[in-house]
């Protein structure tokens, strides 16, 4: 048997994943096509309007820019912003971790 | 050791407030509540009272302020009225969902539109279903007693308190007092135990979201979902009854003065007829029933000192004999009738009681209320009664009505 709560109030440890991780509930994956993406084209720092538009902070402003599939909520603003259209949006499988 | 002092009902609160250490004060003037919060900015700014006073721009502010320093363990103080209780609302129930001992003086007035700054009880009943408890004063007395007596319940009960006392009628009238020492409050009032230590150590998240079903946190443990939790804020209000009643004995005990456990009788012992009320309209009632008594109906009051949680099984008790039951409200829940003539009938299902309720709504927005007003009420419903009626729609008395 679990313990369970004796809280008066509602109250909760803050934690990793307390809530379930972000990417869990995502319908939409975002995908880089790095032969469109400025910053792999040019091989140098370029726009990054997808790092500075991520209302989640999950973009990596590098070469080869990467994206934390774990928080990614899948809102798709970072495809919307592309200047390039180097991310598309792609539907997660039914039952991905 | 106490001494005797003439002053008005918003002076007794604020001595009350100082005389239990409050830590912090934030509320935002509004008549007839506005000399309460003054005299508490004096007392902060003099140095006689150690507390934070803080300046809101709105009465939302005040018990959101309220209710962020009693979270983290500050005993807490808030007054206000009318339109000003009402802009609460929302905090009102975040604080009683939040279960903190918040205690507040509710100055009764009347609600706009159309404005007015006189007394009523339309503001107080208005917030019955906030899950807060509700004490309600016949006297300047009783403001001062009642305000001693919220903290420690609201600090066991962990439910906020509003003690409700009547705009102008009390708040701005000046009557003798009793002042308690203040040592005999302290060790009275023991220190507020907050029932969650915050610290940047040990952080918490306040309120998350909760789901409809109960769940396990990230360390395994069982979470209430939220109907859980609303059932133990239901469960706590209608145990905090015996709270009440102890606070009230030891109270009496302690400092000699006896202002009821959920409600007080005058006169009960031997009357066939009962009048009923909150507030400072229950203090004339009892004027009325000595008038009657006089020419010959043998009537009796019982005030409703805790509105809520709604003293079902003593008012049970109280009304037994009674073989007719008149109420003076000065609210009413609009398309139906006075709030508590709706719940004494509730409390009296499947009781013995089936005396005929006669319902008066009175003294709405500040109208007078005089005894001998009472008095012609009682006489015409007890005719009504004896000569075969005993129905009687809910009635405004002293009121253009056609």
């Amino acid at each position: 048997m679990k313990s369970q709560d004796k809280s008066v109030s509602a109250m909760a440890d803050p934690s990793v994943g307390e809530a379930g991780k972000t990417g869990d509930w995502r319908d939409m994956r975002p995908v880089i096509d790095y032969g469109k993406c400025i910053p792999s084209v040019k091989n140098r720092p370029a726009c990054y309007l997808c790092w500075l538009y991520c209302p989640e902070g999950v973009v990596k402003a590098g070469i080869r820019v990467e994206i934390d599939l774990t928080y990614c909520k899948g809102c798709g603003v970072c495809a919307e912003e592309c200047p390039s259209k180097a991310i598309s949006m792609v539907r997660e499988e039914k039952g991905h971790e | 050791m106490s001494d005797v002092q003439i002053i008005t009902g918003n002076q007794a609160a604020a001595m009350a407030a100082r005389l239990c250490n409050v830590q912090v004060v934030a509320a935002y003037p509004i008549t007839p509540q506005s000399q309460l919060s003054e005299i508490l900015s004096q007392y902060v700014e003099s140095g006689i009272l150690r507390a934070e006073y803080v300046r809101v721009e709105s009465e939302h502010s005040a018990m959101t302020v309220c209710i962020s320093a009693s979270t983290v363990g500050a005993r807490v103080f808030t007054a206000t009225s009318a339109n000003g209780l009402l802009y609460m609302h929302e905090q009102l129930h975040w604080a009683a969902g939040s279960r903190l001992p918040i205690v507040m003086c509710v100055v009764n007035r009347g609600v706009g539109a159309p404005w007015s700054i006189f007394n009523d009880q339309q503001d107080s009943l208005s917030q019955r279903d906030t899950g807060w408890i509700q004490i309600h004063c016949r006297d300047n007395q009783e403001i001062i007693d009642n305000v001693i007596q919220a903290y420690r319940i609201a600090e066991q009960v962990y439910a906020p308190v509003m003690v409700c006392y009547d705009g102008f009628v009390l708040s701005h009238t000046m009557m003798p007092v009793h002042i308690p020492g203040a040592n005999l409050v302290r060790s009275f009032l023991p220190p507020y135990k907050p029932h969650t230590i915050l610290s940047p150590e040990n952080p918490k998240n306040i309120n998350p979201v909760l789901l409809p079903n109960p769940r396990m946190s990230a360390e395994g443990i069982l979470c209430d979902g939220y109907m859980e939790m609303r059932y133990k804020l239901q469960k706590a209000m209608e145990d905090s009854r015996e709270v009440i009643m102890k606070t009230s004995r030891e109270f009496a005990d302690a400092f000699g003065r006896d202002n009821g456990g959920m409600l007080w009788e005058y006169r009960t012992d031997d009357a066939e007829v009962i009048l009923s009320a909150m507030g400072s309209v229950a203090a004339e009632a009892m004027a009325a029933v000595d008038q009657l008594r006089a020419e010959g109906i043998v009537a009796g009051v019982v005030g409703i000192r805790v509105f809520r949680p709604f003293p079902k099984e003593d008012v049970a008790r109280a009304f037994r004999k009674a073989k007719a039951i008149i109420l003076f409200e000065k609210s009413i829940s609009y398309g139906y009738e006075g709030g508590l003539s709706s719940d004494l009938k509730a409390a009296f299902y499947r009781t013995d009681i089936h005396a005929p309720i006669h319902d008066y709504i009175v003294g709405i927005g500040g109208r007078d209320v005089k005894a001998r007003e009472l008095v012609e009420a009682v006489k015409s419903s007890v005719e009504a009664i004896r000569t075969g009626t005993p129905e009687k729609h809910t009635s405004w008395l002293n009121c253009i009505t056609e």
